[in-house]
């Protein structure tokens, strides 16, 4: 079987149960599979809340190493929107062209240096400085800060274990509180300064609303890229037909990265809050319990994708959950398609093979799921 | 070439000549505000939500079911609805009006 190819492991339990209960830390979890329930859910804020205790609505459980409320993600209607309001405008540079060229400029190096004919480890060489630099122009902030998180290795966010995580997370947290200080000492054009003089309500964003505000960029926007840039090499690399069509008609991009979104679906499912007891498709949930919206199943749900479990570059029809679905759906989602669909036209238009030497995949362990995420290392070469 | 009119939620009314694509293509061409098409054009955002105009219902014709699931979450939705990049541009269209609804 090809490496690129992921299994779906909930297949079975959505066909024939549409949920699944998961334990995660003593606060168990009911999975939603089915896309279109997990639509409803997310669009039924009111039954379904974001704004619970901090932590809580993330799978695993975070409420024991964080108390900083995540903005907007934590953070139910109305006040969500007025946070979003403030930020839209800001998360849509990825349209502008100075923005668009820069990237491809980072994306064009990075190939070119893989280009040497050198084996290179693609998450730890590729990917990872990728995002790092990436972010460095959503953040509107010097390239070379890019340096800092790439020194925090690819393990700074992972959940391995509870003691260790709070060690990992504090690395994260104390340097954005010196960032914010910073900021406040010398405003500049960055997106701290920019929310630090942000106003709602008639007041200032405060200084624990933008460390919300900066560790949702962060971390919702590390793993995910990273996953979905090593991915769609791997994918590459066992289609190199598909790199040709990419070469010949550059504008598939746009709908290729869709489709890899929909497949390798990079956040696996997000959690909510029951507001009252209730019931997901026929199964009881009870008040103050936890469900996710799994978007990963959701986009493979057989019932609306036709051949779910083939990547089709070009697929029309693709009303995927990647990015999530309804008020709270991905603010990074323009930044996001922009890096891999710049990346598919630089990779498209300079390489021919990429052979992969090696690799290791990157397994998510949801208590009776086993899920492929993507990989922890894959060694290959450019040509 | 026809002639489609886009009618933005500010109230401002912009006529644009058109031949082939779809409707959000349309209105991204001419940077119709409320038309963002984030996802091409694959039916998975719904930011190309349209209302048509009911004279024209027929000529631009039903979402299909994938499409109606889309509409239904939408809070802006109403028996008008359609999703711009799921309609394709047809000769029928001409002098079509359609409002914006976000
Ligand atoms: C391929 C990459 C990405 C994927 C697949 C992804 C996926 C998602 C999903 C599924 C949600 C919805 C969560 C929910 O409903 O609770 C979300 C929300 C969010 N994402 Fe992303 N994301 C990606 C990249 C990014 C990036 C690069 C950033 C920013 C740097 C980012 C920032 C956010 C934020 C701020 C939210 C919360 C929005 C809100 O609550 O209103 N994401 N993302
Ligand atoms: S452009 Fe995304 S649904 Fe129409």
């Amino acid at each position: 079987m090809k490496k690129s190819n992921f299994k779906d492991p909930f297949k079975e339990q959505r066909e024939q149960q549409g949920t699944a209960k998961m334990d995660d830390q003593g606060d168990p979890v009911t999975m939603v599979l089915r896309l279109k329930d997990v639509r409803k859910c997310a669009h039924d804020w009111n039954r379904f809340r974001s704004g619970a205790t901090p932590g809580r609505i993330v799978v695993p459980s975070e409420v024991h190493i964080r108390g900083t409320r995540q903005i907007p993600f934590e953070v139910d209607p109305p006040l969500h929107k007025k946070y979003r309001d403030l930020m839209e405008d800001w998360f849509r540079r990825p349209l502008q062209e100075p923005y668009r060229s820069a990237l491809r400029a980072q994306i064009q190096e990075l190939v070119d240096h893989a280009l040497k004919g050198h084996r290179f480890e693609i998450v730890e060489d590729f990917a990872l400085p990728l995002q790092s630099k990436a972010l460095t122009l959503l953040l509107n902030i010097p390239l070379s800060e890019a340096e800092v998180w790439i020194s925090w290795g690819t393990h700074v966010f992972r959940s391995e274990e509870t003691k260790l995580d709070k060690e990992k997370a504090s690395i994260l947290y104390d340097y954005i509180d010196r960032k914010i200080e910073d900021a406040l000492a010398a405003p500049g054009e960055d997106l701290y300064s920019k929310l630090l003089t942000s106003e709602l309500d008639g007041r200032r964003l405060t200084k624990e609303e933008v460390k919300g505000v900066m560790i949702l960029t962060f971390a919702g926007g590390r793993d995910t890229i990273i996953n979905a840039v090593t991915n769609s090499l791997v994918y590459l690399a066992e289609h190199p037909e598909q790199l040709v069509n990419l070469r010949k008609h550059p504008e598939l991009a746009a709908r290729a990265v869709e489709e890899l979104i929909r497949y390798y679906s990079p956040l696996t499912h997000m959690g909510r809050v029951a507001s009252e007891d209730t019931s997901v498709c026929e199964h009881a949930v009870k008040s103050n319990t936890r469900i996710s919206l799994c978007w990963a199943s959701a986009n493979r749900d057989e019932s609306v994708f036709d051949r779910p479990d083939e990547v089709i570059l070009d697929r029309k029809m693709n009303p995927h959950v990647g990015f999530g679905f309804g008020h709270h759906k991905c603010l990074g989602a323009t930044h996001a398609r922009q890096v891999l669909m710049l990346l598919l036209q630089v990779v498209a238009e300079n390489v021919t093979t990429i052979e992969i030497e090696g690799l290791k995949e990157n397994i998510e362990d949801l208590d009776r799921f086993e899920r492929q995420v993507g990989f922890q290392h894959v060694w290959a070469r450019f040509q | 070439m026809i002639n489609i009119t886009f009618i933005t939620q500010a109230g401002e009314s912009k006529t644009v000549q058109a031949s082939s694509g779809t409707i959000m293509e349309l209105a991204r061409q001419h940077g119709i505000e409320g038309i963002d098409g984030d996802c091409g054009g694959v039916c998975s955002c719904a930011t190309c939500h349209v209302h048509v105009d009911p004279a024209f219902a027929e000529v631009v014709g039903e979402p299909s079911d994938i499409e109606k699931d889309m509409l239904e979450l939408d809070d802006h939705a109403d028996a008008y609805s359609r999703l711009g990049c799921q309609i394709e541009i047809e000769p029928s269209f001409d002098g079509l009006i359609l409002t914006v609804a976000n």
